[in-house]
């Protein structure tokens, strides 16, 4: 996602004494006498810095991650806080600039943040606190091994002598500095903040409606613009009447501009309407006519897509990922055979803010405020588009109004930038909801095409499955392919795994869970399938299809898959929902899936009753694996919910639908999100294991998906194997 | 289009979508906005918010605090019913409606036992 390194435990600490006697410690990807090298002297380098401990005791940690309501702001600064050894009220906590040579890899995507800075984050807080407890030994004349360090206080604990971090800092801040490799961490059991519910530093500023947001941006002497883009991915601009809407009240420039380069994921062609304020800017828009040139993408539909995916699927797959044993052979010696054709449509990620951004160019450099995911990306994109060169562009990560994998491109900060560039004077760009809807790199829609066989003793013992997805060449679209080794390969002894394409044209990218959100649905639908046709309990079937509770990886170790803690949060979703000791009226049913995506294994269990169609949920039980510590208890029970009732809403009503090349679908009202009404109760539990801590953006929403089909299944008899389930007839209760 | 409800304000308290409603046509009605329901954040719902962490990105968070105290100023002891009907058309994305619904709850305890307002 982005090219810079992470931090790692061979980075580069430095430490830097700050006006009045406190200290900054900064850590670099690179050597300092480089860095230094770049900007003229070591004195002129500017550390932006993890952490800066003041004369007055004060403790400020940088945020180093875009915050897009993941609560990584909060999570990150906790652990460096913890091995620093202050007390969690007592850190304020600030947004870090995008600045990767000090920071390392700054991205929101792919529940990374856990695991790529679990390590180093503790070396860095480990490293200031061992500096300062060697200020303190060295004042006192003592071995630094008799004293420790707790809630911003040295104590030499032979004499209970005491110095607390204010008065330390000055000195700290010319001792050597620690190699982060060698810094002594903690043991697990002395955290006093990693494993506490801690509240998200933003939460103040939020319910008293303080301008966070990167829609709150304010740039004096800004203007304002909307962006105009043909409706038809890719399509470009003939010729528009600018007078008429350069005539209009309060507009300053109206004007077109060219597509640079062919990726949908950058600078497309458009018309830019620049005005005093957004509104007018917005109402001056609604005079203007533009002539497209739509492009080859104006002949695609989703009708179009769904005859020839039906097609395709009467042959065999293009390309084979993965053959294993003999499938044919294994399908002819079964006891039961099931085949079953399943879909999932293009979704939008329909993040609350709309996509925006303020940029201001002058002299040749270029400020952004943005709520990216990937500013690394997105200032090599601004850039190249721009021909300016990336060290004269800075990005201010602000706040994002949820983000779901939208933001991970970065198409709207190259318009902004762009206009900027073009006027000369600040301005905002910010999308409309109609905007938004219409430009979305989408979740691509799937179909999936099956035929699987059981023994008779209710095993399965052949799995053939054709993908049929977007791509061009051997290259699956943006989050459309699959790899070889998703479960259940490797589970099965015959099993067959190939894809073929449908042509590219709609922008596809990740949203909450790439991959998984749908793959999860269509696998564990289908294993449901399996399940009842060899008459076996959901969940017994799927332990026995899990097996032994070992590791099973690649030849060369790779794309392990763990069956132990598969099984692990199977078994507990199983005890704490009643699985199996419950009767459940009729017209009720319980479902189960569980899936491995993002480093975690989640199992849930859904509950529905449904009555005529209406589907109530009843409740949700989840159960992850996450790894041997939850960092912040009460941001992960709240990620996890969220990530289960986003998937129950992705799964009742949403859909984008293509037609002549373009979104159908333009607001709320025709992609419907969960509303309060619908929310069901979501009861999170995290089994804790020897492994890494990793992350919990996405791995929560994959298997809620097809846990509520296969409750409906288990409460109706009507097996669901296309969504949206609004499309099949359902609704909410 | 008035689809999201992030943008509620109270027209002389009653929860009222922004993006619908023409200063032309507030007259002399008092507008309250989130920055207006309390000097420092102490309204029961911003303190039960705070005490529960109801909010996940948070930009919907304004308009539900917005419905939410609306909603209480009429009705202090609102059924599971009446916060249904005040909160359905306010959406988050995040989905932290078993926080806000909570949140209620909990603004209702505190205004009670002497919360301000």
């Amino acid at each position: 996602m982005t090219s810079t390194l992470p931090v790692s435990r061979r980075s580069f600490l430095r430490v830097t004494a700050i006006a009045g006697g406190g200290m900054l410690i900064a850590s670099y990807v690179q050597p300092i006498a480089d860095l230094a090298a770049l900007t003229g002297s070591l004195e002129d380098f500017t550390p932006n810095a993890f952490i800066k401990i003041g004369a007055d005791g004060s403790v400020t940690i940088t945020a180093k991650n875009p915050e897009i309501g993941q609560g990584v702001k909060t999570m990150l600064p906790m652990i460096i806080a913890d091995e620093l050894g202050v007390d969690w009220k007592a850190v304020k906590v600030e947004q870090g600039l995008f600045d990767p040579v000090a920071y390392g890899r700054q991205a929101a995507g792919g529940s990374t943040a856990t695991p790529t800075n679990w390590d180093n984050h503790r070396r860095v807080g480990a490293a200031a606190r061992q500096m300062l407890i060697a200020a303190a030994a060295l004042t006192w004349g003592t071995p630094a091994d008799e004293c420790s360090a707790a809630s911003g206080i040295v104590t030499h604990r032979p004499s209970g002598r005491k110095l607390t971090y204010g008065a330390l800092a000055a000195k700290a801040a010319t001792l050597a500095v620690p190699d982060l490799a060698t810094v002594t961490l903690k043991d697990p059991k002395d955290f006093t903040i990693i494993g506490t519910p801690q509240k998200g530093v933003d939460t103040p500023s939020i319910v008293t409606g303080k301008p966070i947001f990167s829609i709150d941006v304010k740039v004096p002497g800004m203007l304002f613009a909307v962006f105009q883009k043909c409706p038809v991915f890719g399509g470009k601009v003939k010729s528009a009447n600018l007078d008429v809407v350069t005539a209009q009240p309060g507009v300053k420039h109206a004007f077109v501009v060219e597509q640079v380069g062919t990726s949908l994921g950058g600078l497309l062609g458009g018309v830019a309407v620049v005005a005093d304020s957004w509104w007018l800017a917005k109402q001056a828009r609604e005079k203007l006519e533009v002539t497209w040139d739509e492009g080859p993408t104006a002949s695609h539909s989703s009708v179009e897509y769904a005859r020839k995916a039906a097609e395709l699927a009467q042959g065999p797959a293009a390309r084979s990922l993965r053959k294993d044993g003999d499938v044919d052979a294994a399908l002819k010696g079964a006891a039961k055979t099931v085949e079953a054709a399943y879909f999932y449509p293009f979704l939008s990620h329909a993040t609350l803010e709309p996509q925006n951004c303020t940029a201001s160019f002058s002299n040749g450099k270029l400020e952004l405020w943005a709520p990216t995911q990937t500013p690394a990306n997105g200032r090599q994109l601004v850039a190249q588009a721009l021909g300016i060169a990336e060290t004269d562009i800075t990005i201010h990560l602000v706040r994002g109004g949820g983000g779901f994998g939208r933001r991970l491109s970065n198409d709207y900060l190259v318009e902004a930038a762009w206009i900027a560039k073009t006027i000369g004077v600040p301005v905002k760009l910010l999308w409309t909801r109609e905007d938004d809807m219409a430009h979305d790199f989408y979740r691509p829609a799937g179909f999936h095409f099956f035929k699987g066989g059981v023994d008779g003793e209710g095993k399965i013992i052949a799995w053939r499955h054709h993908f049929v997805t977007f791509g061009e060449g051997d290259r699956p679209g943006s989050s459309a392919g699959i790899q070889p080794t998703e479960f259940p390969s490797r589970f099965i002894p015959n099993f067959e795994l190939g894809t073929s394409f449908l042509p590219l044209g709609v922008p596809t990218g990740a949203l909450r869970a790439p991959g998984s959100n749908g793959l999860a649905f269509v696998f564990h639908s289908f294993i449901d399938e399996l399940a009842h046709a060899a008459g076996k309990d959901p969940v017994q079937f799927r332990l026995d299809l899990l097996g032994d509770p070992r590791m099973v990886a690649e030849p060369d170790g790779r794309a392990g898959y763990d069956a132990a803690r598969a099984r692990g949060v199977l078994e507990d979703v199983a005890e704490k929902s009643g699985w199996g000791r419950r009767k459940v009226p009729k017209g009720s049913g319980l479902g189960v899936a569980f899936h491995f995506s993002h480093l975690g294994y989640f199992a849930e269990v859904v509950e529905v009753t449904v009555v005529d169609a209406a589907v109530k949920v009843n409740k949700v039980w989840v159960v992850g694996d996450i790894g041997s510590q939850v960092i912040n208890p009460l941001n992960a029970e709240h990620q996890a919910q969220g990530g289960a009732l986003d998937g129950l809403s992705e799964a009742m009503g949403q859909e984008i639908t293509i037609e002549n090349g373009r979104a159908v679908q333009t607001n709320f009202h025709e992609y419907p999100l969960l509303r309060h009404t619908q929310a069901p109760p979501v009861e999170v539990h995290f089994r804790v294991t020897n492994n890494p801590p990793t992350g919990l953006g996405e791995p929560a929403l994959p298997p809620v998906i097809p846990a509520l089909c296969n409750a409906i299944f288990a409460a109706t008899g009507k097996r669901v194997r296309s969504l949206p389930l609004s499309k099949e007839g359902f609704r909410w209760a | 289009m008035a689809q999201c409800g992030a943008c509620t304000v109270q027209l002389n308290g009653v929860a009222t979508r922004a993006c619908q409603t023409p200063v032309s046509s507030v007259g002399n009605a008092a507008i309250t906005t989130i920055e207006g329901l309390s000097p420092d954040g102490s309204h029961p719902v911003q303190r039960a918010w705070m005490e529960l962490d109801v909010p996940q990105c948070g930009y919907c968070q304004a308009g539900q605090i917005m419905a939410a105290s609306a909603l209480l100023a009429k009705k202090p002891r609102p059924s599971e019913a009446d916060i249904d009907e005040a909160m359905n058309g306010n959406l988050c994305r995040c989905a932290t409606y078993l926080r806000i619904r909570e949140g209620i709850h909990r603004a209702v305890q505190l205004a009670a036992t002497g919360g301000a307002r």
